[in-house]
């Protein structure tokens, strides 16, 4: 079901943790749906020089949590606004359709995180919307192949 | 200790070795065609009623009175949809319990959208009907009660002889999904007032693609499949004559170590279940203590979500089971786990372990062993758990 790249990451998942005094912390997802992500970024310069979370939820969820802290990490804002869902879907070698939402609340994760930061330091950040704090809203459930 | 460790015996069955053994020789040599009239034709249709004769025996049914289907799917369709047309006019109300298997809600559900009403009851926290609310949902039109005798999830077992006697006195017809009790606990389908009960061969240690039918005499009927004179007109297809042989020696075989496997599987399970919650804080069983199936065991676990204990318990070696939505296909969790009021994110966070006749006490200690670290390493990872944490500090 799951590609070796994600039960890699689910395995061994990079960056579990909490960053004390983080520059962005988001939370999204919910327990009714049975996943939430907490990431945590540390932010210098306007770079992510660390990244680390948290993560109640499936395999799937666990590691696009892992590959979404390690995408991120080392980039500018701005490049950190560019890891989409499917980068990181792409990075682990696919995901199966029912799991394609464990994708999009990764990045949502990332977005809520860097929301914090720029509310934190009342600045703006070019591109960023305001993240939705659950993203089971509008999703429909993708067909089974 | 084996490699794989096989606690998912209420999804299915390892076929037993005697079972299969008795099967093989009507694939290549016995292949007749029991309706045909040559030699290895006949000898079949004797293998065929000889099968029939004892699943009755294990029921106390009479051998007329047991039909083969392709499963327990199939006998739950045929029975509640095709009572439900063959009786309509008497009425067209049903009553069901909302922790039926799909098999059951799902027909009714159908059953919904050609007119019909269905009532799904209730349960208590326990998983189990309450007897003054099914009471009070009978009405003049009510035609069928279909209530299973125990559930697939949580083991829960249901008071099926007292559901079964207020059917009769109310005139109404009583249909029980058996499939998880056949052969595990003990059914009679005379002293219990059973009218209908479907049952299924690769639960018991017997074959998939074969179950049966038990429709009391007397007990009007329209076939669900149609095309062939087959089970007396009323089940149209060449018969499985090798899955109908392993289904009636499977049966044979669980129901005569039934009172001791009852004995070993209730206590590995009660093991199981406090070697569990003494070990794990924050965990709960779900279903009833003791009206439950011998070998299930259904516990959850706050703060984790039920896929990743079971990927994690995979890398150990071990098959089991979970209630989360990951694992349902959709993003709700169990209809059974929510039916007794557990939350979503404690009914995210089951396990089911179902124990049977291959299963040892060394695997229960293993397991036991091997569940706390797993349990505990999630939530470690786990943001709930962290807010948790924090708040009893």
């Amino acid at each position: 079901m799951y590609s070796e790249k994600v039960m890699d990451h689910f395995m061994n998942p990079r960056n579990v943790g909490e960053i004390e005094n983080a520059s962005g912390v988001g939370t999204v997802g919910n327990a009714k749906c049975g996943d939430i992500m907490k990431v945590y970024l540390k932010i210098e310069n306007d770079m992510v020089i660390d990244a680390k979370f948290k993560t109640f939820g499936c395999g799937a969820a666990v590691a696009t949590s892992s590959m979404a802290t390690e995408l991120i990490k080392g980039k500018t804002i701005q490049e950190a606004l560019k890891i989409t869902n499917k980068a990181v879907m792409e990075a682990l070698d696919g995901l199966p359709p029912i799991k394609v939402h464990c994708s999009c609340l990764a990045e949502e994760a990332l977005h809520a995180a860097l929301w914090d930061y720029a509310e934190k330091n009342g600045i703006t950040i070019e591109g960023l919307e305001k993240p939705k704090a659950d993203i089971h809203e509008d999703e429909e459930i993708p067909e089974e192949d | 200790m084996k490699d794989i460790i096989y606690f998912d015996n209420a999804a299915t069955t390892a076929v037993r070795p005697e079972v299969f053994e008795k099967m093989k020789r009507y694939f290549c040599d016995n292949f007749g065609n029991p309706s045909s009239i040559y030699k290895i034709a006949r000898e079949n249709k004797n293998s065929t009623e000889n099968a029939r004769e004892q699943i009755a025996r294990v029921l106390n049914a009479d051998k007329n009175e047991i039909y083969f289907t392709a499963g327990g799917s199939e006998s739950d369709n045929w029975a509640i949809k095709c009572i439900a047309e063959s009786y309509s006019n008497k009425g067209k109300h049903i009553i069901t319990l909302s922790i039926e298997h799909h098999a059951v809600l799902h027909t009714c559900q159908y059953l919904e959208t050609k007119g019909y009403d269905v009532t799904y009851l209730p349960v208590d926290e326990y998983g189990i009907v309450d007897i003054d609310k099914l009471k009070s949902a009978i009405r003049d039109d009510t035609i069928l009660i279909t209530i299973m005798a125990a559930n697939n999830e949580i083991g829960s077992i249901q008071p099926i002889e007292e559901i079964g006697k207020i059917a009769h006195e109310n005139g109404i017809i009583f249909h029980t999904d058996a499939v998880q009790a056949i052969g595990h606990i003990p059914i009679d389908v005379k002293k219990m007032n059973i009218d209908l009960l479907s049952l299924s061969g690769h639960k018991l240690y017997g074959p998939k693609g074969i179950g049966a039918l038990y429709i009391k005499k007397g007990i009007k009927i329209n076939p669900l499949i149609h095309g062939g004179a087959q089970e007396r007109n009323r089940r149209a297809g060449t018969e499985n004559v090798a899955g109908i042989v392993g289904l009636g020696e499977a049966i044979r075989l669980i129901n005569e170590d039934m009172p001791e496997e009852l004995k070993r599987l209730t206590y590995l399970r009660d093991k199981l279940i406090d070697g569990i919650l003494k070990n794990i804080p924050y965990s709960r069983l779900n279903g009833h203590r003791e009206k439950r199936l011998p070998g299930n065991v259904n516990i959850s676990f706050e703060f984790v979500e039920g896929e990743s204990i079971l990927l994690l318990l995979d890398m150990k070696g071990i098959c089991a089971s979970s209630g989360s939505a990951c694992t349902s296909g959709s993003l709700d969790p169990s209809h059974v786990l929510l039916s007794i009021g557990l939350p979503h994110e404690k009914a995210h966070g089951s396990l089911r372990l179902t124990l049977g006749r291959n299963n040892t006490e060394e695997e229960v200690d293993y397991i036991i062993k091997e569940l706390p670290p797993i349990i505990n390493r999630l939530r470690e990872m786990s943001p709930l758990y962290e807010e948790f944490i924090k708040n009893k500090i």
